[in-house]
């Protein structure tokens, strides 16, 4: 690390960082489990996403299809007298399911009437029987798309809850924890350093002590000559 | 109780309204905005929405990704199917896992 972070090399601040890397640690591994499981999840719900959505535009493709050969022959007047009045009505009944603390949505879709011929609005003596077969090959797809929207919003609400957790994965593993890491070694040097140094003083002035009480050096020398 | 919306040119949806569900035919992408940015505000659950007009206020839709509801769901119009509606979750893969591994570049 080429940016070492000022940290007074103290007892008290060698503690507050010890903690701090315990911390730290253990919120890596949490956020660690946390990505791996939503990503798990995750591809399985875009794997059926994908399938979904396969099934749903080759449905409406055809359904668009059978809708243009309804129109061809019919006037638009007599198409939109037909759709004008809907007897069948949708509603959802909107649930949320939590996934690793990301909150998707659960949709039960609700017909207001039970009989599935309801989905053809008007009286069958001005339409073609095109648009019957229109009406029902829309209605097949009606189930999957319904489907699709609750797993697709997962899918996008789950990407981007991975997209922080990773980055906080990242953050967590590639600078806290170094960084943290380094400062402990720095301060442990430091306290090790001011220690020694200690000792060294104390041993100097013993011995300075001692040369005062006793005169050892004046008493070598007399003793010499 | 929520509803469904779906948004889009007339042609591409007058469909869905026999199905039940609720059509909101628009003819311009500042009409969608606006339609959308209601409908978001009212207890629309789920909107489908034409992918030619999504891509048009592609801008507007993204302020909804990250919410909880409404779910916009691109489909394909009566034009034709533009793979736009694939793509957003091939961009999903790669944002989420940082490169595509379900597609295979297809």
């Amino acid at each position: 690390m080429a940016t070492k972070k000022q940290v007074n090399p103290t007892r008290m601040e060698l503690t507050k960082l010890k903690k701090k890397l315990a911390t730290a640690v253990r919120g890596h591994k949490l956020l660690k489990d946390k990505r791996d499981e939503l990503m798990r999840q995750f591809l399985d719900l875009v794997r059926e996403n994908k399938a979904l959505r396969e099934r749903v535009e080759e449905g409406i493709a055809k359904a668009n299809k059978d809708f243009v050969l309804a129109r061809a022959g019919m006037e638009d007047e007599e198409i939109n007298a037909a759709f004008m009045a809907p007897r069948q009505s949708v509603s959802l009944e909107g649930g949320i399911k939590n996934v690793m603390s990301v909150e998707v949505p659960v949709f039960e879709y609700k017909t207001r009437t039970a009989d599935e011929n309801d989905i053809y609005s008007y009286g069958y003596a001005f339409t073609s029987s095109d648009l019957d077969g229109a009406v029902a090959s829309l209605s097949t797809v009606l189930q999957d798309m319904l489907r699709l929207a609750e797993v697709e919003k997962s899918c996008q609400l789950m990407a981007a809850e991975i997209e922080k957790t990773r980055r906080r994965v990242n953050a967590l593993e590639h600078v806290m924890i170094p960084d943290t890491q380094e400062s402990i070694k720095y301060i442990q040097m430091k306290l090790d350093e001011n220690e020694r140094s200690t000792q060294i003083r104390l041993m100097k002035v013993k011995d300075m002590l001692l040369e005062e009480a006793h005169h050892y050096k004046e008493k070598m020398l007399a003793h010499e000559q | 109780m929520s509803k469904i919306a779906v948004l889009g040119d007339r042609d591409s949806i007058y469909g869905f309204a026999t199905l039940g569900l609720d059509t909101f035919p628009v003819a311009n992408a500042e009409e969608g905005e606006r339609t959308l940015k209601e409908l978001a505000a009212t207890d629309y659950a789920v909107i489908y929405i034409t992918e030619s007009l999504q891509a048009e206020i592609y801008n507007e839709v993204l302020k909804y990704r990250e919410m909880r509801l409404p779910a916009i769901i691109p489909i394909p119009g009566v034009y034709g199917n533009t793979g736009q509606g694939m793509r957003d979750v091939k961009k999903l893969v790669e944002q989420a896992v940082g490169s595509d591994i379900i597609f295979n570049n297809d």
